[in-house]
């Protein structure tokens, strides 16, 4: 009873005691250093070209992510010209910016300058496209799965119909194109009654993705799926099938960033039976996520190396009207 | 002279019958009506591009701006449709920055007296770069709803013809027009063949080119606004592209001559027809893409080494200018 009585007193003296002591924190021991490794970083920012959605959500991921700690941001825009690309990569080795990061047009042209930036203590994280050289981190879609999980579609929208089905690629030598293709054969080599009728690159271009896919349809009137590698593309592989009266016999699938008009408003015309959305607003926080940790750990280039595949997601009919699927580009 | 001109557009017919005749007897689904259509539909817009090229090459001049002109006044007008202004001012817009752009470039080649490639080298990469840079968030601008009435100039049929192939029907016929019944299409060729004595002769050389100008980049725009209403969006992306290369191989592998003076319509037709076949077959054989490249180069030095063969330059030939 005096025991209590005494700890109730300990306990009253205690609320009467001024507030501040209570709310005097113990110091936090990760901050000081976070802030410290950000400020004035700068990293380099290298799209195929800055005119394309992809390349404005992600820049406009690394700004809003990055800038507020201090950390400086360059970009440098080859303008879809690949040799461009190289020069300026180049160039940001001299530079020597903390970190860069490269979204490849193909997986060999940057690879060896890649190599030497990691070797010139630049740390090189790639976006959606991965060259065939490993760097520190690829941020980006899992292309073998993305061809898979088309693939898996249009086998499902094919079943029962003629097993015809055609390709539109984009350049064969891009990330993009050479594993979603190694997906889509996996998925193929288990259903032995899709046959592709035709497999051909439009090069990123709608206008030649037109082309081939209205030469296709007229050969093989019967094609129940077309697989696209890129909406902004497929724009034209869509038009085709619309304009030879197709659209409900042909399931269309593509793939994209998300961005509203590419992407949902498509697929609700009806224009795109299925569209994989890696969601572009996602894939620029992973890749802020991502430079924070590298260099608040103070990570070396080629101590470690790691991957952060973009969840996928599939947007048909069902969802596409849905909230929060697309992202919308600021003006 | 007349053998000369006559032998070139000879082989290419030769070689495009050949491949024709060839495919139709060993490629089920080539020769007939509705893949013929497509065919032609898939090379209209080069077609049309291909006429306005020949009419700057015939007077001797090349235009490599082209393909900026088909893309940016047409985004231009996409655009301001999409973002709520009239249609009417829209369109206007996109023409009159088409028609200013090639006046331009004719000002620049006919009075400041920088060669052609230069100028118009230049002028491309500064117009294309101006719209990426300034004018579009994107490279791709979308079809608006506002211009939904002129997307028949893209898609669509009349006839059972596809209405791209009408346009470049039409265009065919303007620019055989100009060249064979216009006066300013016999000073066309004048210049080409000889620009001094054309001056000399009293011709308005300068406004000529100036005209030509013009009239290469609003059939490049005409050409854009068909494209972008085939696939329902421009993409800007397409100057980075080569074909503004495939175009002087249509004009090239027609006959018309780079030294200017010769060549009239047939001959883009000849041309366009080859590489629309070309293509069609390589794409219903599921051709690879970079064997697709091979065979459109094998052909073409094919062409150019069956010319040169059969027509031996020599002083008597060879032009002042001649590349």
């Amino acid at each position: 009873m005096r025991n209590s009585l005494r700890i109730l007193a300990m306990g009253v003296a205690l609320l009467a005691l001024p507030g501040v002591t209570v709310a005097k924190g113990i110091k936090e021991p990760l901050r000081d250093g976070y802030y410290q490794a950000l400020k004035g970083k700068k990293v380099a920012f290298l799209p195929g070209a800055m005119a394309m959605d992809l390349a404005i959500g992600w820049l406009a991921g690394l700004k809003s992510e990055l800038e507020p700690q201090g950390v400086e941001i360059v970009v440098r825009d080859p303008n879809f010209n690949i040799q461009a690309g190289a020069q300026a990569l180049t160039q940001l080795i001299a530079e020597k910016p903390d970190v860069i990061v490269v979204h490849n047009p193909d997986v060999t042209t940057y690879a060896k300058l890649i190599k030497q930036a990691e070797a010139n203590g630049i740390l090189i994280v790639q976006i959606n496209m991965a060259s065939l050289q490993k760097s520190t981190a690829y941020v980006g879609v899992d292309w073998v799965e993305m061809g898979a999980v088309q693939a898996r579609h249009v086998v499902e929208a094919c079943k029962g119909k003629s097993g015809k089905i055609a390709i539109v690629q984009g350049d064969l030598t891009a990330a993009a194109s050479a594993y979603t293709m190694s997906g889509i054969e996996s998925v193929l080599a288990e259903n032995p009654d899709i046959k592709v009728v035709s497999n051909q690159s439009a090069s990123w271009q709608s206008d030649k993705a037109k082309s081939i896919t209205q030469t296709v349809l007229k050969q093989n009137p019967d094609l129940c799926g077309i697989i696209g590698f890129w909406d902004n593309m497929d724009r034209g592989t869509a038009a085709a099938v619309d304009e030879a009266g197709l659209s409900d016999q042909v399931y269309v699938a593509t793939s994209g960033g998300g961005e509203t008009k590419a992407a949902c408003d498509m697929v609700k015309s009806g224009a795109y039976d299925l569209n994989v959305v890696y969601s572009v607003p996602n894939q620029g926080a992973n890749l802020a996520s991502t430079i924070k940790y590298l260099l608040s750990a103070g990570v070396k280039p080629g101590e470690i190396s790691g991957q952060m595949y973009t969840t996928l997601t599939p947007v048909t009919a069902a969802n596409a009207g849905d909230e929060g699927i697309c992202w919308t580009m600021k003006q | 002279m007349h053998r000369f001109q006559l032998s070139q557009q000879m082989i290419v017919s030769v070689i495009f019958v050949l491949l024709f005749a060839g495919l139709s007897l060993l490629l089920p689904g080539f020769a007939n009506t509705e893949n013929l259509l497509t065919l032609l539909q898939n090379v209209a817009i080069l077609g049309i591009l291909g006429l306005g090229m020949a009419v700057i090459v015939i007077g001797r001049g090349v235009d490599l701006s082209m393909i900026a002109s088909l893309a940016i006044p047409v985004a231009l007008t996409l655009q301001l449709a999409d973002a709520g202004h009239s249609t009417a001012l829209a369109i206007i817009a996109g023409l009159a920055l088409s028609a200013l752009f090639g006046a331009a470039n004719g000002w620049l080649i006919a009075y400041a007296e920088v060669p052609p490639l230069f100028v118009t080298l230049a002028s491309g990469l500064f117009l294309a770069g101006l719209g990426q840079a300034f004018l579009f968030s994107t490279e791709a601008v979308v079809w608006p709803e506002p211009l939904q009435f002129l997307s028949a100039i893209g898609r669509g049929r009349l006839a059972g013809i596809p209405n791209s192939i009408w346009i470049f029907a039409l265009v065919a016929v303007a620019v055989h027009a100009f060249l064979s019944r216009l006066t300013a299409g016999v000073f066309t060729y004048s210049m080409g063949d000889n620009p001094m004595a054309a001056r000399l002769a009293g011709i308005p050389v300068r406004i000529m080119v100036i005209v030509q100008y013009v009239s290469s980049a609003l059939i490049a725009t005409l050409a854009g606004f068909v494209m972008a209403a085939s696939v329902g969006s421009m993409s800007t992306r397409i100057y980075n592209s080569t074909w503004i290369y495939d175009v002087i191989l249509v004009v090239v592998l027609g006959g018309i001559g780079l030294s200017g003076g010769r060549g009239s319509v047939t001959n883009v037709l000849i041309g366009t027809l080859l590489i629309g076949t070309l293509l069609n077959g390589l794409t219903i054989l599921d051709v690879s893409f970079p064997v697709q490249n091979l065979i459109k180069g094998f052909v073409l030095l094919a062409a150019i080494m069956a010319d040169t063969v059969l027509n031996p330059r020599n002083e008597e030939t060879a032009q002042q200018g001649d590349i």
